[in-house]
């Protein structure tokens, strides 16, 4: 199972790959879809492969992305990573 | 059902959210160092009204638009003087100055070596794309030799300054330099200096895919932090005339200089202490005490 899990702000995103490239376990691709700005955001391709390190999260220029530890989190639900 | 709490960003409460998304190009590496920059200062557990945050003009001297601290957005070249006035009007405040190479040490140059002089107890983050990005990427004072740049399509044929050597010898007590490649040393540097007393300096390497990169044929944002990634050496402590950076070759990082001097407020009061015995008196300032 999944250690951790990401929050994508779909919105804030310009599509710049940082975090797709420097995940460590390769959790992230971007998508083929475009934002309303036309950028393609990252989308979770291998859920259970992410640590929650938050690396991608600190690469993010746009503070569009953020990788979270399931235990810290515990009692609160997933949000949608969508 | 009970309402879930939310899960949010950790450094969103550092960030003036409603001015996002910020102005900064797809790719643009500033934004990283502002990423490392708020999560040095959460982990630092700093009282953040404690903390002001003042830049000059650039792309690099919007961050203080965007943090969600005092923050003061300057004339060019000018960061460190508004900054200086700053924490002696008020030594309980931690001053970060967070600007571009060209208003640092262009136009702002000798307030920098001036400042790093007298051992100001201010940190310096210097966002260094080699350029001046804003006005349209022309040669600045850290354009390697031999990149094109807007006023220089034959190539640069200037000599750059080695900014963390300037740094050195004018006097700085600490000396750091990263790329936004490095956002994990980085975000530590970050949080030493936030705990040092002194001037203290970090160069941030960071990519401007729209007129530096571009022009050079070095790719985008992605492009720039994987060469970054592959010319990258750690070097901490290495003799800081060692550690110019050229357009192409190795790119030294890590810490240079991490020393003791006594900072501008110690020794004016040391000095006149000394000379004035009793009659030297410190007044509270009633504004900020
Ligand atoms: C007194 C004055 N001279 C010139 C300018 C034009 N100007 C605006 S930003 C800038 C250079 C910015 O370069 P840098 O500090 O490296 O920041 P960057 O945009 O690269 O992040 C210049 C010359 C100005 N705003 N004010
Ligand atoms: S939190 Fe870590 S493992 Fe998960 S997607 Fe982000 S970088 Fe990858
Ligand atoms: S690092 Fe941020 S801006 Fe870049 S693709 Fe990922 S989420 Fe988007
Ligand atoms: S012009 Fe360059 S430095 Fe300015 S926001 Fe764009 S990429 Fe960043």
């Amino acid at each position: 199972m999944a250690k951790g899990n990401v929050t994508i702000n779909v919105e804030r995103c310009k599509g710049c790959a940082f975090c797709v490239e420097f995940c460590p376990t390769k959790v992230l691709a971007l998508s083929s879809a475009f934002n309303s700005k036309g950028y393609h955001s990252p989308r979770v391709v291998a859920l259970e492969k992410c640590s929650g390190c938050d690396l991608c999260g600190m690469y993010c220029p746009d503070f569009a992305i953020f990788g979270w530890r399931i235990k810290e989190a515990a009692g609160q639900e997933a949000p949608d990573a969508g | 059902m009970s309402a879930l709490p939310e899960i949010v960003n950790p450094v969103e409460p550092l960030l003036r959210t409603e001015r996002m998304p910020h102005i900064w190009c797809p790719g643009c590496g500033i934004g990283t160092t502002v990423n490392c920059f708020a999560r040095a200062l959460l982990e630092s557990q700093r009282n953040l009204d404690r903390v002001a945050v003042v830049s000059g003009i650039g792309c690099s001297g919007r961050v203080a638009g965007y943090v969600k601290l005092d923050s003061f957005h300057t004339t060019h070249g000018r960061a460190i003087p508004f900054a200086t006035g700053l924490k002696l009007a008020n030594p309980s405040l931690e001053v970060v100055v967070y600007s571009g190479d060209g208003d640092l040490f262009a136009i702002g140059g000798n307030h920098f070596i001036h400042a790093a002089r007298r051992n100001v107890d201010i940190k310096v983050i210097c966002v260094n794309n080699l350029i001046y990005a804003m006005t349209g990427g022309q040669t600045g004072p850290a354009t390697p030799s031999t990149a094109i740049t807007a006023t220089a399509p034959y190539g640069c044929y200037e000599p750059s300054f080695n900014l963390c050597a300037l740094a050195e010898a004018a006097g700085a007590s600490y000396v750091a330099r990263w790329t936004t490649f490095h956002v994990r040393q980085l975000t530590k540097s970050m949080g030493e200096v936030l705990r040092k007393r002194g001037f203290c300096f970090i160069e941030v390497l960071s990519p401007c895919p729209t007129l530096y990169q571009r022009r050079n044929k070095m790719g985008d944002g992605l492009d720039t932090m994987k060469f970054y990634k592959e010319k990258s050496r750690v070097r901490n402590g290495a003799p800081t005339s060692e550690v110019a950076l050229t357009k192409d070759g190795e790119i030294a990082v890590g810490k240079f200089v991490d020393r003791e001097r006594p900072d501008y407020i110690e020794s004016m009061r040391g000095r006149l202490s000394e000379q004035l015995g009793d009659r030297y008196v410190e007044m509270e300032c009633p504004v900020c005490q």
